[in-house]
């Protein structure tokens, strides 16, 4: 595999060709806020979180191969307001509340609003109505705190075919789906995974909870991307 | 705006679907089992039994090793698609801005009433369904509706009351009185103009070597037709040099821009010019399959463009061995009602039989396109042109138009104005000229380019028509003095892509719905000056959406916000930056009614 150059925040490192800026980014140091990319798990550019000035021009860096010469700008004024927007708009979109919420401390969506310090969206809430589905012996799906990332549906039941998560409908009032029959067997492990893989609290393990109390979580201490700044420190 | 395009929402009321396992299995046979054909598996299965029950999604995914959730997230994308109630006669009424110009209003009153139900609703008998839907392409002709794949224009009340009359009494839907689609060319430019046989223009491409022939097509600056203007050789060039095991021409007659109608007028006038121009497509890029993307909307073409294919396919002009230079033979892919598939890489994977969600790019479609082989998509116009320029010349096609906007371009004019139709101008005229050409008077603006493009005013008539000036995919909307134009306009547009987003990206999902929600407000009266500062400063959020569509959605506020900024002004509340819209009374209604108890609101 051939290497190239690139430019972030104006320092350069050298990266394999194919990978994505986001992952390039975080091996050196860089935090990109990011919500729907997972690693690992084929990227899709959805939630627009990790859009970055790429060579001038706003790109999402979880879909943008690298390629020599290419200089990235990860963060200034604007593209800091065009993520504090997106969070706002999602948490207008759908029903979050963080004080009853098991996820809470562990949300990335969460984790974000407070590193973008929004204490209020700025818009107003839609408070759609959105079911909760018990059917699964082992997850319980609650679709009021769904941000439609697809993670769930990209990592869970491997990238291929027959899928156990889609999506269904389309717009605003697009939703996960899933195939009950082909999750009826769920094992405790499939269940942790399908709750880890969701970056809010819209899949939860069933008869679990609270393990970890909120105050000593993941986010609770220090805010979501300190873990991979701290390593860019030490570089 | 009542937004129930779909028919997925409503309650079966035990009218059954009706497509036994005999026939289902017939239609997966025809398919092959191949799940890249689910589109049209679904399509058959839809039009077999009238919807697309939990049984058949079952059985579908068991033939094509599919979950269910697979089949579901493809049918319930495309809102022609319906998973459950079932009606003999679907009615889809469209709701598009010039629709409502029309006079919609009084035909989907004449509907409910002579039918007995509301628009998103089916009569209890289960003979007629009321469905709303997006442009039909037949803006020159409006109010229209599309029962059972047939088009029926120019709708009256009297119309309605006969043709539901009819449907009541079971006739055969080409048996009902009125199913009609004008062409209205009102212009006819060397694109449209009939001077050169059929076959002529790719026995000539087949004598250049195909380097020469996309040399030919870029020396012409032939840009893409369908809005976008990407040069025609240089997709071209990079779609034949990309490796792949195949290559494939697909042509884009996804026409869903609300008020483009041209290209269902070049595929009934010139039907054979566009599939000469998707076959020298192949030889140049070296393709032997080419796909037509129609429309679902057009559904009514199929039998005609078959019977085309099969002519052209007896006159050696497609199949194997054209000119004895070449196979390349060509199917049609039916799209299921989705705006965004107009974008090539949603438009590839609806082909694929999934949802029509545009893909990241890079890779683009020329590398990676229909399945993951290297594709050109072309525009229904871009491919006429073709023919054209390879059989005159690209110095002739140069002497038309501009510098920068070389050729003609075929024009879907309606609205209030005397002659609307389809015009095939060289670029370069005003909008103006349009205006005279077409007898519109007392003109409050002109819509270029549908909803995505720009709303332009008075003092603006006189800029040009072209990609240099004002960019168009064609789609021109006259709107006269007396119209409300944000309200008869913007917020229709606005609710269309908020009805017509993916729902991918957030801020194309949930951006759109705000805008129409901060627009309503100040409909209202209680708007403020920062509701507009807020609506221009979002934009830069849409310009992060993945594509076309995304980037576009907000065009419609953002447009008329710069041109038409005092209609806003005129609503906004003064002296104050902050209009709540708080209904004390209202909101405790709900629990005093609960409680059994009189609302106190003077705390008394």
């Amino acid at each position: 595999m051939s290497m190239v150059i690139i430019t972030i925040n104006g320092k350069e490192f050298s990266a394999k060709t194919g990978e994505m800026v986001v992952d390039v980014a975080r091996k050196n140091g860089i935090y990109i806020p990011t919500l729907c990319n997972m690693e690992g798990v084929i990227p899709q550019g959805s939630c627009r979180i990790c859009t970055c000035l790429i060579d001038g021009r706003t790109m999402a860096a979880c879909t943008t191969p690298v390629s020599h010469r290419m200089n990235v700008e990860t963060n200034n004024a604007e593209l800091e307001k065009i993520r504090t927007t997106i969070v706002e708009l999602l948490f207008a979109e759908g029903n979050h509340y963080c004080p009853t919420c098991e996820r809470s401390g562990n949300c990335d969506l969460q984790a974000l609003a407070y590193r973008f310090n929004v204490l209020v969206s700025q818009f107003k809430q839609i408070f759609p109505t959105r079911n909760v589905d018990a059917k699964n012996p082992k997850i319980l799906i609650d679709h009021n705190r769904c941000i439609q990332c697809k993670r769930c549906i990209r990592r869970m039941g491997g990238s291929g075919k027959p899928a156990w998560f889609s999506f269904k409908d389309r717009g605003h009032k697009v939703k996960v789906n899933i195939d009950h029959e082909l999750t009826a067997d769920f094992t405790d492990e499939m269940a942790q995974k399908a709750m880890d893989t969701c970056p809010v609290g819209a899949i939860l393990k069933k008869e679990k909870g609270f393990d970890v109390p909120i105050g000593r979580r993941k986010y609770d201490t220090e805010p979501i991307g300190t873990e991979i700044e701290k390593e860019g420190a030490k570089l | 705006m009542d937004n129930h395009k779909s028919q997925k929402s409503f309650v079966a009321d035990g009218n059954h679907c009706s497509c036994d396992c005999s026939s289902l299995h017939t239609i997966l046979a025809k398919y092959d089992n191949d799940s890249s054909r689910l589109m049209d598996i679904l399509i058959a299965v839809q039009e077999k039994a009238g919807c697309i029950q939990e049984k058949a999604v079952k059985e579908i995914a068991k033939a094509l090793n599919l979950s269910k959730v697979d089949v579901e997230q493809t049918l319930s994308f495309y809102h022609f698609f319906s998973d459950g109630a079932k009606a003999d006669y679907a009615v889809y009424l469209n709701d598009s801005v010039v629709a409502e110009m029309m006079g919609r209003e009084d035909i989907a009153k004449t509907f409910e009433e002579e039918v007995g139900v509301t628009f998103g609703k089916i009569s209890e008998d289960g003979k007629i369904g009321l469905f709303n839907t997006s442009c039909i392409g037949m803006n020159d002709q409006e109010p229209a509706a599309i029962i059972n794949q047939r088009v029926f224009t120019k709708l009256t009340p009297e119309k309605v009351r006969k043709i539901v009359i009819e449907m009541k009494n079971g006739k055969s839907i080409d048996d009902i009185v009125g199913s009609n689609v004008e062409n209205n060319i009102k212009k006819q430019g060397p694109i449209l103009t009939k001077d050169i046989e059929v076959g002529e223009g790719l026995k000539k491409a087949v004598e250049m070597k195909p380097e020469t022939l996309i040399e030919e097509v870029r020396q012409s600056n032939l840009r893409g037709r369908g809005g976008a203007g990407f040069p025609t050789a240089m997709k071209w060039k990079f779609c034949r040099e990309a490796a792949g095991d195949k290559h494939f021409v697909m042509c884009n007659a996804d026409e869903g821009e609300p008020g483009t109608f041209k290209d269902r007028v070049i595929l009934t006038e010139r039907p054979e010019m566009v599939f000469e121009g998707m076959a020298i497509a192949g030889y140049a890029i070296g393709a032997e399959e080419g796909i037509l993307y129609l429309r679902y909307e057009y559904k009514y073409m199929q039998s005609f463009l078959e019977n085309v294919l099969q002519e052209m396919r007896s006159k050696k002009l497609l199949g194997e061995n054209i000119f004895g230079k070449f196979n390349f033979d060509i199917r049609i892919q039916f799209g299921g009602g989705a705006y965004v598939c107009g974008e090539e890489s949603a438009l590839i994977e609806s082909a694929e039989g999934k949802r029509g969600e545009p893909r990241d790019r890079p890779p683009f479609p020329v590398v990676k396109g229909y399945m993951q082989q290297p594709t050109s998509v072309n525009n229904v116009e871009t491919l006429s042109a073709v023919v054209k320029i390879i059989n005159k010349g690209a110095k002739w096609y140069r002497s038309l138009g501009t510098i920068d906007s070389t050729g003609t371009k075929l024009m879907s004019i309606s609205g209030d104005c005397e002659k609307p139709g389809v015009y095939e101008m060289e670029w370069g005229f005003t909008v103006n000229d349009i205006l005279q050409m077409v007898g519109a008077k007392d003109v409050q603006a002109v819509q270029i380019g549908g909803p995505s493009g720009n709303c332009v005013n008075p003092a603006q008539f006189n800029r040009k028509v072209a990609y240099e000036d004002l960019s168009t995919g064609g789609a021109i909307i006259i709107i006269g003095k007396e119209r409300d134009l944000l309200k008869d306009v913007v917020l229709n547009f606005t609710n269309f892509f908020i009805e017509e987003s993916c729902g991918s990206c957030v801020p194309c999902r949930a951006m759109t719905v705000q805008y129409r929600n901060r627009l309503e407000k100040i409909l209202r009266g209680n708007g403020v000056a920062k509701d507009i500062e807020a609506m221009l400063e979002w934009e830069k959020v849409m310009k992060t959406n993945r594509c076309g569509l995304g980037h576009s959605a907000a065009n419609p506020i953002l447009t008329t916000i710069q041109n038409f900024r005092e209609l806003y002004d005129a609503k906004l509340q003064k002296d104050t930056d902050y209009v709540s819209e708080f209904n004390l009374e209202a909101a405790v209604q709900e629990s005093c009614k609960a409680a059994g108890r009189q609302p106190n609101l003077g705390g008394e």
